[in-house]
């Protein structure tokens, strides 16, 4: 498997929450040529299972949405108002390019007033926010004709190959992740491992965490580990907020962590000569774990994380080491966390 | 009862180990069995195979407090809080720190040092930290590592008529369970003491999934603030006239068949009741009630004063009285069930 | 329909108190076998071998709860669901047993301190003593405002989400021939957090949901920035805060609209929730979406909806109920 492939097709793929059917299908491929089976739910996750010697159920999730805009108004003279999908910073969005995924896709960019227009100091502030439109260049009828309220926008980004193996895209959060479970996903098609997985790719996490809420129920696992992205370290990031880099994945410690599996994932990482970071993380929420820990009587969840800089703007940029890293930290706690171990996680 | 037992043990939410080995310990004689589940809920229950209703009791044992989220280079710990803390409420106050209760402070700039203006601002958590006499991290580190949890380092005891304590909230309503464990009743009950309410009502949910009761009723410490210049308005529930019960708040509206039993149960046996008079805060009662096909659920607590601070106050007899009516509403279920209207 | 609106919308019951509103429904349903689970919810089933759709009004209302009664007979309150203080002083409530009040407000040195903290009710009680023998703390009101009849836009409190009730009511009414399996909801306790729906769902356990709400519009002065308009159709949601409508369903109201000549508009509202957002993520989910009825000054005591908007939503619902789902 061509990781650094897949983590292009997937990043340059547009699948906003509630419409992720293009990543949906390029992992539904990908996983197809390695897992026993692999199946969409009601809602649109993607289930992989991949059938082990049965000593408890895994689920791994990762998500494949991005967050997005949405038409919400087209004005008389064809400007397009749009809603965001998930949380965005509108700074990150004056004078970018963006598809209109109208009755076909439509190149647009949001405009940015040109400084010979402003006034004094107008600089100082950032946009209002009601402010923002997008130009398709096309006259209002035609916009009408093409755009439907409700079509989905997205941001127009190629993945930018930086120096090392670092690379800079959209959507990384959290498809980077997906690739990571594809990483353990190749690594477990050539072992016989202990605990039978099913890999998930979840829908609609940025706006709430609601994919991993129904699959966990719909998958019903023993033991759960969610996998997203944690802030990379940058100037002006606290020191226990920002990760390294191509230091390893980073394992959280946190309301939504079991403590057994914790020490697993340290032991196995251990033995595996696995280099990995951990996070005290109290302001728990906004990952997939939220959702699966309390998804039916409870499931015994754990978060990894992979650290990535510039969170929900076009160029975030990760290390490809850090998934390789993630994954093979995955297929380890698959290969050899056994019966035995999985029976006593309810007992406290 | 064991309520200084209790409120001196620490159980940060879903890093419960020490209170919830206590309480396991506490019940084990009173019931046929205990178990725990995969979030650490802990389950003790009695008449499992009994007709009649199934009674859902539910306390949480976690309380508020804080986890180091790094160890400084000159040996001072950052945290962050786990639930809701004021950080005003942790100025000046020593605390422990993981499972070898090592102790530190969290202190502040002498007054001497400070320019007028700052006194009146805010020292929030980018601004403080918990030395426990480390001189460097490396020393910092054989003492205590990242993702330990801090607790306020409060000794139980009496305070005029009242008493004082950390973590009333909800050490008052385990108290109250582990005490009904001792009676005997008519139906199956399931008594349960749950995990990690303060981070999001985390552990009741699934704990009812898994019970599926017929009636619920969360016990719980609530706000009190029958004090200075409060409004009376404004008190909520007010220490002395007895458990205060919920009737709405942001995560439930208590079911009004049950609300009603309970105040004509109240007044039939002579216990003060009171309703409490805010609809601010959310407990247990809101997963519980919402879990599979709905259950009729109520809520009922001690009130205290200054609740999620190192120092909060109650009186003991609001906490019998409710251990008493309580026992009677269970009683009175298992005779005549649950009326839905 | 215009008669059973008016009486929806007068009836009596903010949210936790609906019985008075269940009972109106269920004499309207009274051919029907219904049902009332432990939160209240009423259900309204109609059997069949084909999809199983869940539809679901709410029929509480947003109003207020007694948190004190001063010495002097006077009533402080808080909100039951989004009601703003600003726009209450004056308003009139009544309580479950007839009991009357007015809405006032300590005197303020600006308008802008107006808050839910300085508000009153008087109910014209002289003490607390006499004030208790009306009401108690903990007793909830809702808003009174009669219904007026404007010719196709018509104004009440509550219309959301009457409204909607009074579809659904006539839909089970007027239910067409259908293999598919039809439970209509009217839920409790919407208002402060979709609560009925959550515990309905996970019961009812269907292939399909359908909420029927009020939505915001755009067609006001210097307004919303929303394309949603009064008079322009039944509308269909994209999103809300609560729910990404399941692309199928949403594409299959399109295409039942346009095929049965329905008038129809898209929704993308950027607040709020219908019991749809709870529907989808029952159990391991439900494909849902939303029909939502036009309607200005949402949470006022004058709601306003456009009568043709109401009969298109009707007849898209049922176009929804007799349709061949995959």
């Amino acid at each position: 498997m061509d990781l650094a492939q897949l983590l292009k097709d997937l990043s340059e793929s547009s699948g906003v929450s509630g419409y992720e059917n293009m990543p949906a299908d390029i992992i539904t491929k990908a996983w197809s040529e390695l897992a026993d089976e692999v199946r969409r739910d009601a809602l649109g996750n993607v289930i992989a299972a991949k059938k082990g010697k049965g000593h408890g159920k895994l689920l791994l999730a990762a998500h494949i949405d991005e967050i997005g805009l949405m038409v919400k108004k087209i004005d008389e003279r064809g400007f397009i108002r749009f809603a965001t999908v998930g949380g965005f910073d509108f700074r990150t969005l004056v004078a970018q390019e963006v598809i209109v995924h109208g009755k076909k896709q439509l190149k647009g960019v949001i405009g940015a007033k040109p400084p010979h227009l402003q006034a004094p100091n107008e600089q100082k502030k950032a946009y209002p926010e009601d402010e923002f439109y997008i130009d398709v260049g096309l006259t209002a009828d035609k916009v009408k004709e093409l755009v439907r309220i409700g079509d989905m926008i997205t941001i127009e980004r190629k993945v930018q190959q930086l120096a090392g193996s670092r690379y800079a895209g959209k959507s990384f959060d959290d498809r980077a992740c997906v690739v990571m479970l594809t990483a353990c996903l190749s690594r477990l098609a050539e072992v016989n491992h202990n605990l039978d997985v099913y890999l998930v790719a979840t829908v609609q996490e940025e706006v709430g965490t609601r994919g991993a809420a129904v699959a966990a129920y719909g998958v019903d696992p023993d033991l759960a580990i969610a996998v997203d992205v944690c802030h990379g370290e940058f100037p002006g990031v606290r020191a226990d907020r920002g990760f390294s880099l191509g230091k390893g994945p980073v394992i959280s410690m946190g309301p939504d962590t079991h403590p057994k599996i914790l020490d697993k994932l340290k032991e196995i990482a251990d033995e595996a000569k696995i280099s990995y970071q951990l996070e005290a993380s109290t302001s728990a929420g906004g990952t997939d774990a939220w959702s699966i820990q309390v998804a039916r009587a409870g499931i015994a969840c754990t978060l990894v994380s992979l650290p990535l800089r510039y969170m929900h703007t076009s160029v975030e940029t990760l290390d490809l080491a850090d998934i390789k890293e993630g994954g093979r930290l995955l297929a380890e706690f698959a290969l050899k966390a056994d019966r035995q171990f999985v029976e006593g996680l309810p007992c406290f | 009862m064991f309520l200084k037992e209790l409120s001196e043990a620490s159980g940060i939410s879903s890093r419960e180990q020490e209170i919830r080995d206590l309480i396991r310990e506490y019940v084990k004689p009173n019931v046929d069995e205990v178990f725990t589940d995969s979030l650490g809920n802990l389950y003790a229950v009695k008449g499992k195979d009994k007709v009649g209703p199934k009674v859902m009791l539910a306390a949480h044992m976690d309380e508020v407090g804080l986890m180091i989220t790094n160890i400084e280079k000159n040996g001072l710990l950052r945290f962050s809080p786990v639930g809701g803390v004021d950080p005003r409420v942790l100025v000046s106050k020593p605390v422990a720190i993981g499972k070898n209760k090592v102790i530190g402070v969290i202190g502040a700039k002498a007054i001497h040092l400070q320019r007028p203006e700052e006194r009146s601002q805010v020292l929030g958590y980018d601004d403080l930290y918990i030395d426990i006499g480390a001189s460097d991290d490396e020393e910092a580190k054989k003492l205590v590592k990242t993702g330990d949890v801090v607790v306020f380092a409060t000794k139980f005891q009496e305070l005029g008529d009242l008493l004082l304590g950390k973590a009333f909230d909800d050490r008052a309503g385990c108290t109250a369970l582990i005490e009904l464990t001792k009676c005997e009743f008519a139906c199956p009950v399931y008594f349960v003491f749950t995990v990690q309410e303060e981070v999001g009502l985390r552990g009741a949910g699934p704990a009812s999934y898994r019970v599926a009761p017929d009636v619920a009723l969360v016990l719980e410490g609530t706000t009190a603030s029958d004090v200075g210049e409060t409004d009376e308005a404004n008190y909520s529930t007010t220490l002395g006239e007895g458990p205060a019960v919920t009737i709405m708040d942001r995560s439930v509206i208590s079911h009004p068949g049950v609300v009603s039993m309970l105040f004509k149960l109240a007044r039939e046996n002579g216990i003060p009741l009171q309703m409490k008079r805010t609809i601010t805060g959310g407990t247990d009662a809101g997963k519980i009630s919402l879990s599979r096909g709905g259950v009729p659920t109520a809520v009922m607590a001690v009130p205290c004063r200054y609740i999620h601070s190192p120092v909060t106050v109650m009186n003991y007899n609001d906490l019998q009285h409710m251990v008493k009516l309580a026992e009677i509403f269970v009683q009175e279920i298992a005779q005549k069930g649950v009326e839905l209207s | 329909m215009k008669e059973l609106l008016e009486k929806l919308t007068q009836a009596y019951s903010p949210s936790g108190s609906e019985r008075s509103i269940r009972e109106i429904i269920k004499a309207e349903l009274a051919n029907y076998e219904t049902k009332t689970d432990a939160l209240g919810n009423l259900i309204v089933e109609k059997k069949g071998n084909g999809k199983k759709i869940m539809f679901s009004a709410h029929m509480d209302e947003i109003g207020i709860m007694v948190t004190h009664i001063d010495k002097e007979g006077f009533l402080r309150f808080d909100f039951i669901g989004g009601v703003g203080a600003y726009n209450l002083p004056g308003e009139r409530v009544r309580f479950a047993n007839g009991t009357l009040g007015v809405i006032s407000v300590e005197k303020l040195d600006k308008i802008g301190d107006l808050k839910r903290e300085s508000l009153y009710i008087d109910i014209g009680a002289e003490s607390r003593e006499e004030a208790e023998k009306l009401v108690k703390v903990g007793d909830s009101a809702a808003f009174i405002s009669p219904f007026i009849d404007l010719g196709n836009r018509v104004v009440s409190k509550a219309m959301d989400n009457r409204s909607a009730c009074t579809v659904l009511v006539q839909l089970m009414k007027e239910l067409p021939e259908t293999d598919n399996h039809i439970v209509a909801v009217f839920s409790v306790q919407e208002e402060v957090g979709l609560r009925g729906a959550t515990t309905a769902a996970f019961s009812v356990a269907p292939d399909y949901g359908m909420a029927i709400d009020v939505t915001a519009t755009g067609d006001t002065p210097k307004g919303l920035t929303m394309e949603v308009g009064l008079g322009k159709g039944a509308a269909i949601k994209v999103k809300d805060r609560s729910i990404m409508v399941h692309p199928y369903v949403k594409e299959k109201l399109i295409e039942l609209a346009e095929k049965n000549n329905i008038p129809y508009q898209m929704e993308v509202l950027e607040f709020g929730g219908t019991d749809a957002g709870a529907i989808h993520l029952s159990r391991s989910g439900v494909p849902s979406g939303v029909l939502s009825i036009p309607c200005r000054y949402v949470h006022s005591r004058s709601e306003m909806i456009d009568y043709r908007d109401l009969e298109a939503v009707l007849k898209l619902a049922k176009a929804f109920a007799g349709a061949d789902l995959q």
